[in-house]
This record gives structure tokens, C-alpha cells and sequence, in this order.
């Protein structure tokens, strides 16, 4: 089965928790995580709530693989509807806490209403207790775990918790277990901080142990393990570089956009990538990267361990941030750094330090930074309206903003609301580098055209973990295609975000798509779940799952013109390198994308689409 | 040849598959809190360390207990509870100076490392070989071919 079958549901407004049965019927056809989560979802809000009200539900929900030896099985997301986008918000989040939650006996958690005062929820097995948490409130994720071990006298304790940024109600703040994995995006940290929820502290001991085939299952996930290791990316290049191995890469493409986007290609790369992470520095005579770490029960490992320069202006006399922590992976590293022309590595880490301390999206936030410095620099926005200066490449204007939006200090609580809100306010609205809301991730939808169509149509805002056209567009996997081209993206994005919807369902890990297919994966959940789990089963699923989620989305408010992308993107062609003179060109393949979705030419999925899908 | 576990720190990445396929051995379950594998991080040095009962020669726990519940597997070695006879009087957890045998209060058993009959689980499922199960002998042996390469410095000219 793999499933608990059990559903704790926390009512915040009555201060309750009770135990209920997962609906059988739904996981046969949404399996688990993020596909059954957004069922329920859907199936008990408002699509037109305020995200932030107490009408919003917030959903943390593993899968039928999360806390089983499968590789990678550690994966928890949280859904809710984002208040950065309006829409709905899934966000996915490894570490160690999904694992946990499940071996405590829950297949998810479901929170609704709103605590009058601040509380966490303490869940030991099947005790689930609301305790109060004054004092808690004002903490970062960091001293809430501490203080949560101490006071339950529990170093095995698992947190996933938000820090300043969630309390504030910063739009893109995350959610952070284990001190450094995030629900990332969207502002899904924002919607438990309405809701005066400050952590959630898990211990399991009952474990994962109901298989339906545990002997299929160990060969299934013995053989997975086989794949990842002898594969190129997932064997060498993830666990020795992380994410970060992108950086260069990208760069050389022309395809890593640089100052908001007005360039595709940034002078300081190299000083900010993985290669520079395991240099020797002057200062120190140490290397920036101490080690990888993995997930869960992942054996790729790219996590990054890294420590900071102690002499480096950001942390001099702060010792409290020498210690090794979580380090930069791509995304972090170019949205803090390239966004904003920043090649001061370890002004990146202190800021990226701070974004896990206090909880932020470093994607949402160092996009925003970038609009900051835009809008600076064509004297919108002076000195004395943000209290500090902030031109392009500056390592002291990132670091000092950090801080002040993670504590809405000043200029920190705007630069919060993200950058679609701050550049309207400043009268700037085209400036914001923003699909539905959400900032986009470290590609340029104009170098690579397939990424362009997978913002623009992507379920939650500007992301690259709905349809990794990167994989095919830059790495050939599973087969390369032209970046440059636009015939034949719509059919193989489509397949791309049916595929991802699985594997986010299964408790699975993303990354595995680097060498698994869902032939390599198929078995794991097959041999794990009781019921019909075969190949053209799981891709319709995929299917249903996209088509759920846009139909929620349509019912939010948004319309096929929100599938597009900021004029910059669409009108002014990339200035130099390999992608010189390329625009993104979304008219040439949108109308084909709807059509292989079965929607009408205005993005909305037909009736026959709907009952093909069992919706 | 007598084997025993052999832990190399540095290759470990926390991925904690030896605790779940201890427990999946043990149990039957995925279970890390009932693995007798436990990886520990020490977070601020980037350091994951896996720890586990090394077999003493003059096992503590065995020679402290009232029972003679802890017995030799004389096929691997291993000091092994015999659960029919262990008492959970947990004297051998208060003996032992490594914390490697502890009380399990589902079984009213204590619990420790019987290296699976000589297939240790943990190193099977460990993806990096920071866990091996060698020659008890030369354990070290791998690391003297590290440092006798580096030794021979006539050859590197």
C-alpha cells in the first residue's frame, strides 16, 4: 500500500486535531504528495479566497515513496493557493521531515483557520498537540529547531518551520525543514504565518513498512539506485559540483540571464560557480564547498555544505555564521548573484545563509533585488526612498537587503511583496521579471525557447521544475533538441509536465529525471502501491493532475493571457552571445500547446478533455 | 577470515539508507528509529558520522550481563542478544562505553548489531562505501596503500 491511509486535519480557529482516512478512491487517482494534495485542495477552498485569510487551507503532504529505500524517497510538499501568484502554490521541499511525517503514521497534514494566538503543532505518532508559541514568534527557523529540540528534550526531532520572513507575510517566503531544504516558492511560508502557525515538529517511530510487494520493491529501488549511479550526472556531476555545475554552462549558452534580464550573459560567472566553490580562497587558504550532503534516502547527494569567509565584510563580526551550513545551489547562487550583477561569492552565501535562516525564496528575492537595481539605476528609485544605495553589483546593497526584507525593515518590507507589486507601485510594471506574479528561475525563456513556453505556461508562475526543457535543450536528455527552435516544444513540454506531475506525487525527487525515466521509475511505484500503477495509468495521471490545477487556476481568475511572458522577453532581443538577436517566441507555439492539451484556444481545458480525464 | 564493519566518515553523506535497510533486515519495516546503525551530523564542521557497535573483543555488554542473554555468533564474531533470554534489565546499556546496545521498549528487549549473519545490510545499502564489512585484520589497509603511495617518492620523479 505505502500509504498510512491516515489524514491529520488541524483546525486552527477550534484548536483541534483529528485523525481521519485517506480517500482510497482519490489516491488511485492523484497516488499521493502533490497530485492528492491538490485534490484536496480544490475540493475544499474557494478558488477566489485571499490567500492570506483564514479561508485559505495549507496542505503538507508526502508520497506513497517518501520514507521507503527507494532513492530519493524523502520528498514532502506543501499546497496551498500562493499569495505571491494568486494561484495555486506547490511547493516541494526534501531534507529529512517528509521521512518523519510519514514514519510518524501520516500521509499528510491538512490546516485550516487561523490560531488567535501564535502556535506550533507538536506531533509525536498519532498525538498530534496545538502547543502555544509566543514565544517562539520573533525566531528565526534556525533558533525554533534549537529551541523545539531543548524544550521536548529530542535531538531526533524533525521542523519544518518559518522564520521572520513568514511571520512578516513576505510574499515569497518559504518554508524550511531541517535547517536548509525549503518549500521554497510562491510565499507558501507567507500562508502559515497568517495563519499564526510557526513550525511543525515531527517524531515518528511507527515507520514505512505496509509494501505491497516488498521483495519486487527492493529489486525495483536496488536496480533505480544501479541507474543513478553509473549515470554521468546523477553518479558524478550533482554529488561532486551540486546545481551549480549550471553556472558556467548556462553562461557560455548566453542563456543566463544577467541585471533583470537586460543581459544573457554575466562577466562574473565563473567567480560565482561551482568551479569557484572549490577553489582554494586567498584569504583562508580554504575551499568555499566543505562537503555535499544528501536528502533523505537520496544517493546522488548534490546538496552543498559550505562556510563562509570569516574575513569577508558580511560576516566579520558575526561568528554566529562561520560554521559550515547549507551552501549555494544554482538557483540561489545565480537569482542572488547574475540577477543582480553580484560576483561576490561570499556575499552570496551570507545573503543565502540568511534566506534559510529567516526563511525567504532566494529565487522570488534576489529577482526582486534585480528590479530594485534596475529601477535605481534609471533613478526611479533613490537613495533616500531605500536608505541605502543599490546600483548593480553591489555585494553590500544584496547583503544589507536581506536582512532588512527578512525583518520588514524599511525598504524591506516593499521589496517583500515581490517585484510584480513593487514595479507597478513605482509605475514600472514591464520591469518586473514575473510569469503569473512569480519571479522567474536562472534561464532565459528567449535562449532557450522550449523554457520560454514552460514559464509561460507553467501551473504556479515563472518555474523550472514544471517542465525541465533544460534537460533536452541543453543536456540531450532525453534527446537534445535546439534551443533555438520552436517546432516540437509544445508536444515534448507537455510531456514534460505530465511526467513531472508524477514523479512530484510519488515522494520521488526531480533530479532522478537526469538519468531515470518513468521506465526506471514505474517499477518502484508499481512494486510499492496496490492497484493499477502502469505506464499509460501514471502518464494520464500526470495529465489529470496539470489539468486539475489549471482548471483551479482558471476559477482563481487568471486566463490564457496570463500565459505569457514580460515584454522584455517577447520584444527586446538577447544582446550577445550564442543567443544574439533571439526573442521568446510564445505566439508560435501556445496555440499548438493548447491544442495538445485538448483546451480551446483560449486555454481553457474542453469538456471532453475533462471527462477523458475523469475531472 | 573474520570480518568486521569498517566506517570511513568522510565518504558518508548523510543519506541515511543504512538506517532503513537495518531496520528493513531487523524488522521488516523502514524504520530509522529502529535501526542499530545511527549516522550522526555535526552540522557547523560538514561532517556525517555512521556509528554502530564495533564488536568489542572483551564485550562489555556481554560480560555485564546478569543473563548470559549476549552471546558469540561463532560464525561472524558477533555479541548477540538472544531475545528468549534478555530480560530488559538494560545493565548492559549502562556497561557499554560506546552506547551501542540500547533498550527497545516495544520488545522489552535491549537491541544491538548482530552484523545480519555476516551480509551486514547497512554496508550493502550504502551508496559511497563509508560503511565496508573487510578483513577484521587489515581494516586499516586501504590506508597504508593511501600513504605507501604517497611514500615512495623515488618513483613520482
Amino acid at each position: 500500500m505505502a500509504w498510512t491511509r491516515k489524514i491529520l486535519r488541524v483546525n486552527l480557529t477550534q484548536g483541534s486535531c483529528v485523525s481521519e482516512a485517506l480517500n482510497m478512491a482519490w489516491a488511485a487517482q492523484y497516488l499521493g504528495q502533490r497530485g492528492l494534495a491538490s485534490k484536496y485542495l480544490v475540493s475544499e477552498i474557494d478558488p477566489q479566497v485571499d490567500p492570506l485569510s483564514p479561508g485559505n487551507k495549507i496542505i503538507y503532504a508526502t508520497g506513497p515513496l517518501t520514507g521507503t529505500m527507494a532513492s530519493t524517497g524523502g520528498r514532502y510538499s506543501v499546497v496551498t493557493k500562493g499569495p505571491l501568484t494568486g494561484v495555486i502554490a506547490c511547493s516541494n521541499s526534501g531534507g529529512f521531515f517528509g521521512a518523519e511525517l510519514k514514519f510518524a503514521g501520516w500521509d499528510m497534514i491538512i490546516v485550516e483557520g487561523r490560531s488567535p494566538t501564535p502556535v506550533y503543532l507538536h506531533i509525536e505518532n498519532e498525538r498530534a498537540t496545538l502547543v502555544p508559541a509566543d514565544d517562539l514568534w520573533g525566531q528565526t527557523v534556525w533558533a525554533t529547531e534549537a529551541a523545539l529540540k531543548k524544550r521536548h528534550q529530542d535531538p531526533l526531532l524533525r521542523v519544518s518551520s518559518i522564520g521572520r520572513a513568514g511571520e512578516n507575510q513576505v510574499l515569497f517566503a518559504a518554508i524550511v525543514n531541517d535547517l536548509h531544504r525549503a518549500a521554497g516558492r510562491s510565499g507558501v511560508g507567507a500562508v502559515m504565518g497568517s495563519k499564526n502557525l510557526k513550525a511543525i515538529a515531527v517524531r515518528g517511530t511507527r515507520g514505512v513498512g505496509n509494501i505491497a510487494d516488498p521483495k519486487a520493491f527492493m529489486a525495483a529501488a536496488t536496480a533505480g539506485k544501479k541507474v543513478l549511479a553509473e549515470n554521468a550526472v546523477t553518479g558524478q556531476g550533482l554529488p561532486t559540483y551540486g546545481t551549480q555545475v549550471l553556472m558556467n554552462v548556462i553562461n557560455e549558452m548566453g542563456a543566463l540571464p544577467t541585471r533583470n534580464h537586460r543581459d544573457v550573459e554575466f562577466e562574473g560567472a565563473r567567480k560565482i560557480s561551482a568551479e569557484a566553490m572549490h577553489e582554494k580562497r586567498a584569504s583562508d587558504g580554504r575551499t568555499h564547498l566543505v562537503t555535499n550532503q544528501a536528502c533523505f534516502g537520496c544517493t546522488i547527494a548534490c546538496g552543498r555544505i559550505s562556510r563562509i569567509d570569516e574575513t569577508h565584510f558580511s560576516v566579520e563580526t558575526r561568528p554566529e555564521y562561520w560554521g559550515a551550513s547549507g551552501g549555494l545551489e544554482y538557483e540561489a547562487a545565480w537569482a542572488l548573484g547574475s540577477a543582480n550583477g553580484v560576483d561576490d561569492l561570499e556575499a552570496l552565501q551570507f545573503a543565502n545563509l540568511l534566506c534559510n535562516e529567516d526563511g525567504m525564496d532566494p529565487i522570488s528575492f534576489g529577482a526582486t533585488v534585480g528590479a530594485v537595481m534596475e529601477l535605481y539605476d534609471l533613478g526611479i528609485l533613490s537613495k533616500e526612498e531605500i536608505g541605502l544605495e543599490t546600483p548593480f553589483g553591489s555585494a553590500e546593497a544584496l547583503c544589507k537587503l536581506a536582512e532588512m526584507t527578512a525583518r520588514g525593515e524599511g525598504f524591506g518590507k516593499v521589496i517583500g511583496l515581490g517585484s510584480k507589486r513593487l514595479c507597478a507601485q513605482y509605475g514600472k510594471p514591464e520591469l518586473s521579471m514575473t510569469v503569473k506574479g512569480q519571479e522567474f528561475p536562472a534561464y532565459d525563456g528567449r535562449a532557450l525557447q522550449g523554457m520560454g513556453l514552460a514559464y509561460a505556461t507553467s501551473n504556479r508562475g515563472a518555474c523550472h521544475l514544471r517542465g525541465y526543457m533544460v534537460s533536452s535543450e541543453v543536456f540531450g536528455i532525453p534527446v537534445k533538441t535546439d534551443p533555438r527552435e520552436t517546432a516540437g516544444k509544445p508536444e515534448m513540454l507537455k510531456a514534460f509536465q505530465d511526467a513531472t506531475a508524477v514523479v512530484d506525487s510519488s515522494g520521488l525527487c526531480v533530479f532522478t529525471t537526469f538519468a531515470w525515466t518513468m521506465n526506471d521509475i514505474q517499477p518502484q511505484i508499481q512494486a510499492a502501491c496496490e492497484g493499477d500503477w502502469a505506464l499509460d495509468s501514471l502518464l494520464q495521471m500526470g495529465e489529470r493532475i496539470w489539468n486539475l490545477e489549471r482548471d483551479f487556476n482558471l476559477a482563481a481568475g487568471i486566463t490564457g493571457k496570463d500565459d505569457t511572458l514580460p515584454p522584455r522577453l517577447l520584444n527586446e532581443p538577447c544582446k550577445t552571445g550564442g543567443s544574439k538577436g533571439m526573442v521568446a517566441e510564445i505566439g508560435k507555439m501556445l496555440p499548438e500547446y493548447y491544442s495538445l492539451r485538448g483546451w480551446t484556444a483560449d486555454g481553457v481545458p474542453t469538456a471532453a478533455t475533462r471527462s477523458r480525464l475523469g475531472l | 577470515m573474520q570480518k568486521s564493519l569498517h566506517i570511513d566518515p568522510g565518504k558518508c553523506t548523510g543519506c541515511l539508507q543504512c538506517e532503513m535497510a537495518c531496520s528493513y533486515e531487523h524488522t521488516g519495516v523502514f524504520n530509522p528509529a529502529r535501526s542499530l546503525i545511527k549516522v550522526f551530523d555535526f552540522h557547523h564542521e560538514g561532517r556525517k558520522v555512521p556509528y554502530t557497535c564495533t564488536q568489542c573483543a572483551e564485550a562489555w555488554c556481554l560480560n555485564a550481563c546478569p543473563v548470559e542473554a549476549i552471546r558469540i555468533d561463532s560464525g561472524t564474531g558477533a555479541k548477540v542478544v538472544v531475545d528468549a533470554v534478555c530480560v530488559g534489565c538494560k545493565v548492559c546499556t549502562i556497561a557499554c562505553p560506546f552506547g551501542t546496545v540500547n533498550y527497545n521498549h516495544d520488545t522489552g528487549k535491549v537491541q544491538k548489531c548482530d552484523l545480519c549473519g555476516g551480509d551486514p545490510a547497512c554496508a550493502t545499502a550504502c551508496p559511497t562505501s563509508a560503511i565496508t564489512y573487510i578483513d577484521a585484520d587489515w581494516t586499516g589497509l586501504g590506508r597504508m596503500r593511501q600513504w605507501a603511495q604517497k611514500t615512495d617518492s623515488a618513483a613520482r620523479v
